[in-house]
Protein backbone atom coordinates (compact mmCIF):
# COMPACT_ATOMS: atom_id res chain seq x y z
CA UNK A 1 0.00 0.00 0.00
CA UNK A 2 1.35 3.58 -1.10
CA UNK A 3 1.72 6.20 1.49
CA UNK A 4 -1.20 7.97 -1.01
CA UNK A 5 -3.35 4.81 -0.66
CA UNK A 6 -2.60 4.89 2.96
CA UNK A 7 -3.70 8.54 3.46
CA UNK A 8 -7.24 7.87 1.46
CA UNK A 9 -7.51 5.04 3.68
CA UNK A 10 -7.09 6.75 6.97
CA UNK A 11 -8.99 9.99 5.74
CA UNK A 12 -12.24 7.48 5.46
CA UNK A 13 -12.08 6.51 8.67
CA UNK A 14 -14.86 6.78 11.38
CA UNK A 15 -12.89 8.47 13.67
CA UNK A 16 -11.46 10.86 10.80
CA UNK A 17 -14.46 11.61 9.18
CA UNK A 18 -16.20 12.32 12.64
CA UNK A 19 -13.08 15.23 13.01
CA UNK A 20 -13.76 16.26 9.33
CA UNK A 21 -17.88 16.56 9.87
CA UNK A 22 -18.20 17.77 13.31
CA UNK A 23 -18.12 21.95 13.89
CA UNK A 24 -15.97 21.68 16.76
CA UNK A 25 -14.16 18.18 17.26
CA UNK A 26 -11.35 20.24 14.85
CA UNK A 27 -10.75 23.62 16.75
CA UNK A 28 -10.46 21.47 19.84
CA UNK A 29 -8.16 18.78 19.27
CA UNK A 30 -6.17 21.58 17.98
CA UNK A 31 -6.18 23.83 21.06
CA UNK A 32 -4.71 21.00 22.96
CA UNK A 33 -2.39 20.26 19.62
CA UNK A 34 -1.74 24.07 20.74
CA UNK A 35 -1.29 23.87 24.20
CA UNK A 36 1.18 20.20 24.26
CA UNK A 37 3.28 22.21 22.06
CA UNK A 38 3.59 25.29 23.38
CA UNK A 39 5.05 23.47 26.44
CA UNK A 40 7.07 21.27 24.63
CA UNK A 41 9.04 24.36 22.93
CA UNK A 42 8.99 26.66 26.82
CA UNK A 43 10.53 23.78 28.13
CA UNK A 44 13.19 22.56 25.87
CA UNK A 45 13.97 25.79 24.94
CA UNK A 46 14.80 26.50 28.53
CA UNK A 47 17.60 23.22 28.62
CA UNK A 48 18.38 24.51 24.99
CA UNK A 49 19.18 28.33 26.22
CA UNK A 50 20.94 26.43 29.19
CA UNK A 51 23.39 24.14 27.35
CA UNK A 52 24.12 27.60 25.17
CA UNK A 53 24.77 29.57 28.63
CA UNK A 54 22.25 32.00 28.30
CA UNK A 55 20.38 31.00 30.91
CA UNK A 56 19.92 29.34 34.46
CA UNK A 57 23.86 29.95 34.59
CA UNK A 58 23.95 29.50 38.21
CA UNK A 59 22.19 25.70 37.83
CA UNK A 60 23.46 22.47 37.10
CA UNK A 61 23.23 21.15 33.63
CA UNK A 62 21.48 17.79 35.14
CA UNK A 63 19.54 19.72 37.62
CA UNK A 64 17.91 21.53 34.33
CA UNK A 65 17.61 18.76 32.45
CA UNK A 66 15.81 16.25 35.30
CA UNK A 67 13.25 19.65 36.32
CA UNK A 68 12.81 20.39 32.02
CA UNK A 69 12.83 17.07 29.90
CA UNK A 70 10.34 14.83 31.74
CA UNK A 71 7.68 17.73 30.67
CA UNK A 72 8.85 18.10 27.33
CA UNK A 73 8.27 13.90 26.51
CA UNK A 74 4.62 13.84 28.33
CA UNK A 75 3.80 17.02 26.27
CA UNK A 76 5.47 15.69 23.32
CA UNK A 77 3.19 12.80 23.32
CA UNK A 78 -0.11 14.39 23.73
CA UNK A 79 0.68 16.72 20.53
CA UNK A 80 1.89 14.18 18.48
CA UNK A 81 -1.49 11.87 19.49
CA UNK A 82 -3.77 15.04 18.72
CA UNK A 83 -1.04 15.66 15.35
CA UNK A 84 -1.99 12.12 14.28
CA UNK A 85 -5.87 12.98 14.70
CA UNK A 86 -5.94 16.42 12.62
CA UNK A 87 -3.90 14.69 10.41
CA UNK A 88 -6.25 12.21 10.06
CA UNK A 89 -9.59 14.13 9.31
CA UNK A 90 -7.72 15.91 5.75
CA UNK A 91 -4.68 13.09 5.19
CA UNK A 92 -4.40 13.41 1.78
CA UNK A 93 -4.37 17.37 1.60
CA UNK A 94 -1.94 17.58 4.25
CA UNK A 95 0.60 15.02 2.52
CA UNK A 96 0.76 17.21 -0.50
CA UNK A 97 1.35 20.26 1.87
CA UNK A 98 5.14 21.67 1.67
CA UNK A 99 4.81 23.35 5.05
CA UNK A 100 3.34 20.32 6.38
CA UNK A 101 6.50 18.21 4.82
CA UNK A 102 8.43 21.19 5.81
CA UNK A 103 7.41 20.45 9.49
CA UNK A 104 7.79 16.56 9.89
CA UNK A 105 11.26 16.95 7.96
CA UNK A 106 12.59 19.26 10.88
CA UNK A 107 10.78 17.08 13.40
CA UNK A 108 12.62 13.67 12.55
CA UNK A 109 16.05 16.14 12.09
CA UNK A 110 15.18 17.02 15.68
CA UNK A 111 14.11 13.69 16.64
CA UNK A 112 17.88 13.01 15.16
CA UNK A 113 19.80 15.45 17.14
CA UNK A 114 17.79 14.44 20.49
CA UNK A 115 18.94 11.16 19.94
CA UNK A 116 22.97 12.00 19.35
CA UNK A 117 22.65 14.19 22.32
CA UNK A 118 21.18 11.23 24.53
CA UNK A 119 23.60 8.49 22.86
CA UNK A 120 26.69 10.33 22.94
CA UNK A 121 27.17 13.67 24.86
CA UNK A 122 24.74 13.98 27.55
CA UNK A 123 25.95 10.72 29.47
CA UNK A 124 29.63 12.29 30.22
CA UNK A 125 27.62 15.56 31.77
CA UNK A 126 28.74 14.99 35.24
CA UNK A 127 32.29 15.79 33.97
CA UNK A 128 30.65 19.44 32.74
CA UNK A 129 27.65 19.69 34.97
CA UNK A 130 28.72 23.24 36.43
CA UNK A 131 31.15 24.08 34.21
CA UNK A 132 31.13 27.20 32.46
CA UNK A 133 32.76 25.80 29.51
CA UNK A 134 30.30 23.61 28.22
CA UNK A 135 31.19 21.15 25.46
CA UNK A 136 30.84 22.52 21.77
CA UNK A 137 28.97 18.83 21.30
CA UNK A 138 25.99 19.56 23.65
CA UNK A 139 25.89 23.45 22.75
CA UNK A 140 25.94 22.65 19.00
CA UNK A 141 23.14 20.25 20.35
CA UNK A 142 21.03 23.06 21.75
CA UNK A 143 21.13 25.62 19.05
CA UNK A 144 20.49 22.96 16.96
CA UNK A 145 17.50 22.06 18.87
CA UNK A 146 16.23 25.76 19.71
CA UNK A 147 16.60 26.51 15.78
CA UNK A 148 14.61 23.12 15.03
CA UNK A 149 11.97 24.18 16.86
CA UNK A 150 11.29 27.78 15.93
CA UNK A 151 11.04 26.65 12.27
CA UNK A 152 8.56 23.50 13.51
CA UNK A 153 6.14 26.48 14.89
CA UNK A 154 6.88 28.63 11.90
CA UNK A 155 5.94 25.62 9.58
CA UNK A 156 2.86 24.56 11.98
CA UNK A 157 1.34 28.09 11.44
CA UNK A 158 1.93 28.49 8.09
CA UNK A 159 0.05 24.94 7.60
CA UNK A 160 -2.91 27.12 8.35
CA UNK A 161 -2.69 29.51 5.94
CA UNK A 162 -2.28 27.29 2.55
CA UNK A 163 -4.70 24.33 3.26
CA UNK B 1 -18.63 51.61 18.20
CA UNK B 2 -16.43 48.74 17.48
CA UNK B 3 -17.19 48.40 14.23
CA UNK B 4 -16.40 51.83 13.30
CA UNK B 5 -13.05 51.50 14.89
CA UNK B 6 -12.25 48.82 12.89
CA UNK B 7 -13.23 50.52 9.36
CA UNK B 8 -11.11 53.18 10.44
CA UNK B 9 -8.29 50.77 11.63
CA UNK B 10 -8.03 48.67 8.58
CA UNK B 11 -7.79 51.83 6.26
CA UNK B 12 -5.02 52.92 8.11
CA UNK B 13 -1.36 52.86 6.51
CA UNK B 14 0.39 50.81 8.43
CA UNK B 15 -2.88 48.33 8.62
CA UNK B 16 -3.15 48.57 4.71
CA UNK B 17 0.51 47.67 3.96
CA UNK B 18 0.11 44.62 6.66
CA UNK B 19 -2.52 43.35 4.69
CA UNK B 20 -0.77 43.80 1.60
CA UNK B 21 2.42 41.72 2.59
CA UNK B 22 1.53 38.16 3.10
CA UNK B 23 3.88 36.88 4.63
CA UNK B 24 3.37 39.48 8.15
CA UNK B 25 0.53 37.83 9.59
CA UNK B 26 1.99 34.28 9.52
CA UNK B 27 5.50 35.50 10.60
CA UNK B 28 3.80 37.31 13.69
CA UNK B 29 1.72 34.40 14.62
CA UNK B 30 4.57 32.43 15.08
CA UNK B 31 6.53 34.83 16.99
CA UNK B 32 3.27 35.49 18.84
CA UNK B 33 3.11 31.88 19.80
CA UNK B 34 7.04 31.41 20.50
CA UNK B 35 6.57 34.23 23.47
CA UNK B 36 3.57 32.15 24.37
CA UNK B 37 5.33 29.04 25.01
CA UNK B 38 7.98 30.69 27.30
CA UNK B 39 5.26 32.03 29.18
CA UNK B 40 3.08 28.66 29.65
CA UNK B 41 5.82 26.54 30.82
CA UNK B 42 6.87 29.63 33.53
CA UNK B 43 3.59 29.47 34.65
CA UNK B 44 2.50 25.73 34.51
CA UNK B 45 6.02 25.33 36.48
CA UNK B 46 5.01 28.19 39.21
CA UNK B 47 1.05 27.42 39.53
CA UNK B 48 1.91 23.62 39.67
CA UNK B 49 4.51 24.54 42.40
CA UNK B 50 1.81 26.61 44.38
CA UNK B 51 -0.48 24.09 44.23
CA UNK B 52 1.99 21.63 45.94
CA UNK B 53 2.26 19.07 42.55
CA UNK B 54 6.16 19.67 41.85
CA UNK B 55 9.53 20.95 42.86
CA UNK B 56 8.42 20.55 46.30
CA UNK B 57 11.94 21.24 47.90
CA UNK B 58 12.32 24.49 45.90
CA UNK B 59 11.57 27.47 47.85
CA UNK B 60 8.23 29.30 46.00
CA UNK B 61 10.07 32.75 46.46
CA UNK B 62 13.50 31.39 44.39
CA UNK B 63 10.82 29.82 41.57
CA UNK B 64 9.00 33.01 41.27
CA UNK B 65 12.48 35.36 40.88
CA UNK B 66 13.47 32.57 38.29
CA UNK B 67 9.82 32.25 36.29
CA UNK B 68 8.18 35.26 36.09
CA UNK B 69 10.48 37.35 34.06
CA UNK B 70 10.36 35.08 31.34
CA UNK B 71 6.48 35.90 31.72
CA UNK B 72 7.11 39.40 32.00
CA UNK B 73 9.07 40.11 29.12
CA UNK B 74 7.34 37.86 26.60
CA UNK B 75 4.30 39.45 27.49
CA UNK B 76 6.05 42.85 26.03
CA UNK B 77 6.82 40.73 22.57
CA UNK B 78 3.11 39.11 23.14
CA UNK B 79 2.14 42.99 23.85
CA UNK B 80 3.65 44.36 20.53
CA UNK B 81 3.06 41.25 17.86
CA UNK B 82 -0.67 41.42 19.11
CA UNK B 83 -1.12 44.81 18.21
CA UNK B 84 0.52 43.88 14.79
CA UNK B 85 -2.33 41.39 14.18
CA UNK B 86 -4.74 43.47 15.33
CA UNK B 87 -4.09 46.20 12.63
CA UNK B 88 -3.33 44.70 10.48
CA UNK B 89 -6.91 42.53 10.75
CA UNK B 90 -9.04 44.58 13.25
CA UNK B 91 -12.90 42.94 12.06
CA UNK B 92 -11.24 39.56 12.66
CA UNK B 93 -10.24 40.36 16.51
CA UNK B 94 -11.92 43.24 17.98
CA UNK B 95 -15.53 41.86 17.62
CA UNK B 96 -14.76 39.00 17.91
CA UNK B 97 -16.25 37.22 21.42
CA UNK B 98 -13.42 34.97 21.91
CA UNK B 99 -10.84 37.50 21.73
CA UNK B 100 -12.80 39.76 23.90
CA UNK B 101 -12.71 36.64 26.38
CA UNK B 102 -9.37 36.16 25.91
CA UNK B 103 -7.99 40.11 26.56
CA UNK B 104 -10.70 39.34 29.96
CA UNK B 105 -8.78 36.61 31.03
CA UNK B 106 -5.33 38.10 30.38
CA UNK B 107 -6.31 41.43 32.57
CA UNK B 108 -7.27 39.39 35.40
CA UNK B 109 -4.34 37.01 35.11
CA UNK B 110 -1.83 39.27 35.40
CA UNK B 111 -3.36 41.30 38.15
CA UNK B 112 -3.06 37.71 39.84
CA UNK B 113 0.57 37.24 39.25
CA UNK B 114 1.37 40.53 40.08
CA UNK B 115 0.06 39.56 43.61
CA UNK B 116 1.78 36.69 43.62
CA UNK B 117 4.94 38.36 43.16
CA UNK B 118 4.26 41.21 45.29
CA UNK B 119 3.51 38.92 48.36
CA UNK B 120 6.41 37.06 47.80
CA UNK B 121 8.58 39.68 47.32
CA UNK B 122 7.28 41.24 51.05
CA UNK B 123 7.60 37.84 52.32
CA UNK B 124 9.91 34.99 51.15
CA UNK B 125 7.56 32.16 52.86
CA UNK B 126 4.06 34.24 51.91
CA UNK B 127 2.81 31.36 50.01
CA UNK B 128 4.53 28.79 51.89
CA UNK B 129 2.70 29.56 54.88
CA UNK B 130 -0.97 30.09 53.23
CA UNK B 131 -1.32 26.55 51.78
CA UNK B 132 -5.16 26.90 50.69
CA UNK B 133 -4.58 30.26 49.35
CA UNK B 134 -1.43 29.00 47.52
CA UNK B 135 -3.67 26.25 46.01
CA UNK B 136 -6.82 28.21 45.04
CA UNK B 137 -4.38 31.12 43.55
CA UNK B 138 -2.31 28.60 41.50
CA UNK B 139 -5.36 26.75 39.82
CA UNK B 140 -7.34 30.26 39.02
CA UNK B 141 -4.38 31.42 37.29
CA UNK B 142 -3.47 28.22 35.53
CA UNK B 143 -7.24 27.60 33.97
CA UNK B 144 -7.12 31.56 32.75
CA UNK B 145 -3.78 30.31 30.90
CA UNK B 146 -4.83 27.27 29.79
CA UNK B 147 -8.11 29.99 28.57
CA UNK B 148 -6.44 32.43 27.56
CA UNK B 149 -4.96 30.16 24.61
CA UNK B 150 -7.85 28.42 23.53
CA UNK B 151 -10.40 31.54 23.57
CA UNK B 152 -6.70 32.46 21.61
CA UNK B 153 -7.14 29.76 19.09
CA UNK B 154 -10.82 29.85 18.95
CA UNK B 155 -10.38 33.67 17.32
CA UNK B 156 -10.01 31.68 14.28
CA UNK B 157 -13.36 29.67 14.63
CA UNK B 158 -16.03 32.23 15.84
Amino acid sequence: MSIQHFCAWLESTHLATSIRVSTWLFPTIETIHVLAIVLVVGSIARFDLRLLNLAYRDRKVSEVYEEVVPWTWVCFSFAAIAGALLFSSHATTYYHNVPFRMKMLLLLLSGANTATFQRWTYPTVARWDFEARIPSAAKLAGGLSLVLWIFIVAFGRWIGFTT
Amino acid sequence: MIQALCDWLSNTHVSLAIQSALWVVPAVQTVHILCVSLVMYSVAMLDLRLMGFVSRRQPIARMVGRLLPWVWYSLIVLAATGVILIVGEPTRELPNAAFQAKMAMLGTVILITVVIQQQSKKNATYWETRHVGAKLIGLVSLLLWVGIVTAGRWIAYI
